[in-house]
């Protein structure tokens, strides 16, 4: 059996330059694409990118064995966000059937410096992050969905990101082989 | 247009309202180097070729660049602008490097031949460490996004000058200051 890693992702660097590089990104985004929706549409996608790969990283790291409930699936997105963003966001708000739930962020350092003007109010400048969990969810093999109920750019209290269980993907043979 | 505001009962609070933050080491360099890998392809389906996409790549670092020297002026050197050309060099070196990095630039020279040249030596950029460069694409170097950062740096200070990357002793930025900027600063001593 493979040891687990030590000193997990001891290298750190600063959220300025995280926070401002994600910045020039939505920025260049804004100028090609001109319409919120559209800018919105981009950054899922382009998060959806980022977590089909982040959940190897993740999964190497941390040596997690496969999720048997989604109060499970909640803690292990909770302390993904501990490892990559320096943030615990605190799991609120469950619904009846355990199926959905909020993370609420009292920081976020994707939106450190940002203020939104009043034109781009439809702009959901952290969308990157549902995406990425999306699509890390997808790899092993949990189709959900995130949505942002709240935003703290928006005159919010806090960030609230509510996440729904849609379905268990199943593995498909593939055409032909038995 | 509205001439009176609508009170919807929420207050929008600016960045201006807030606290300066303070650097934070916490994000994981992996979370970065994904993004990067976001913004680097981005970028190279917007263009067709590679000094195009080095040129994109500095013009997105030319934006962070604008957004750090007031960031670290205030926060760092108490409000107080460098005026002089090697201060403001060695303050990119360490200030701007610390602050993005959490480290020093591996080296500062200056040209024997040419006077308005200077170079700052990074053996092993973060931007470098996670792409893998194909041969057709040679000279690509994705340090170009920081030479667009010290490019606006020096800009908005009041030092014109242009920043190229090079692959040279890891990755080298060469600085060639206008020629007035290097009388300017001649003129003082």
């Amino acid at each position: 059996m493979a040891k687990p890693v030590k000193n997990v992702d001891s290298k750190k660097i600063s959220s300025d330059l995280f926070s401002l590089t994600y910045g020039s990104l939505v920025f260049q985004l804004i100028k090609d694409y001109e319409n919120p929706e559209d800018v919105n549409k981009q950054l899922e996608r382009i998060g959806y990118n980022i977590g089909l790969r982040l959940i190897e990283d993740f999964l190497a790291k941390t040596n997690t064995p496969r999720c048997f409930d989604f109060k499970d699936v909640a803690d292990k997105i909770q302390s993904a966000f501990r490892m990559y963003l320096g943030i615990t966001p605190s799991i609120t708000n469950w619904s009846q059937g355990n199926d959905e739930f909020s993370l609420t962020l009292e920081a976020n350092p994707l939106a450190e410096f940002i203020e939104l003007p009043d034109h781009l109010i439809n702009l959901r400048y952290s969308n990157i992050l549902p995406g990425i969990i999306r699509g890390a969810l997808e790899m092993v093999q949990i189709e959900a969905k995130a949505w942002f109920l709240q935003d703290y750019l928006k005159g919010d209290a806090t960030t609230e990101l509510r996440i729904k269980f849609i379905k268990k993907l199943e593995d498909v043979m593939p055409q032909g082989e038995d | 247009m509205d001439l009176f505001p609508v009170f919807t009962g929420k207050q929008k609070i600016g960045p201006l309202d807030r606290p300066l933050p303070k650097v934070k080491y916490e994000i994981s360099v992996n979370a970065f180097a994904f993004l990067f890998s976001e913004v680097v392809q981005y970028c190279h389906s917007k263009v067709y070729t590679v000094p195009e996409l080095q040129k994109k790549l500095s013009e997105m670092g030319y934006h962070i660049g604008q957004r750090m020297v007031d960031l670290i002026f205030l926060r760092e050197k108490n409000f107080k602008r460098e005026t002089k050309l090697i201060n403001m060099l060695i303050f990119i070196k360490t200030n701007l490097w610390k602050t993005l990095f959490a480290k020093d630039a591996d080296k500062l020279e200056h040209s024997n031949d040419d006077p308005t040249t200077y170079y700052i030596i990074e053996s092993d950029p973060i931007v470098n460490k996670y792409i893998s460069y194909n041969r057709d694409k040679g000279s690509l170097n994705c340090a170009s996004f920081i030479g667009g950062i010290i490019e606006a740096v020096l800009n908005e200070t009041g030092f014109n000058a242009k920043v190229t990357v090079h692959w040279h002793k890891g990755t080298t930025f060469m600085i060639k200051f206008d020629q007035a900027v290097i009388d300017r600063d001649k003129a003082k001593e």
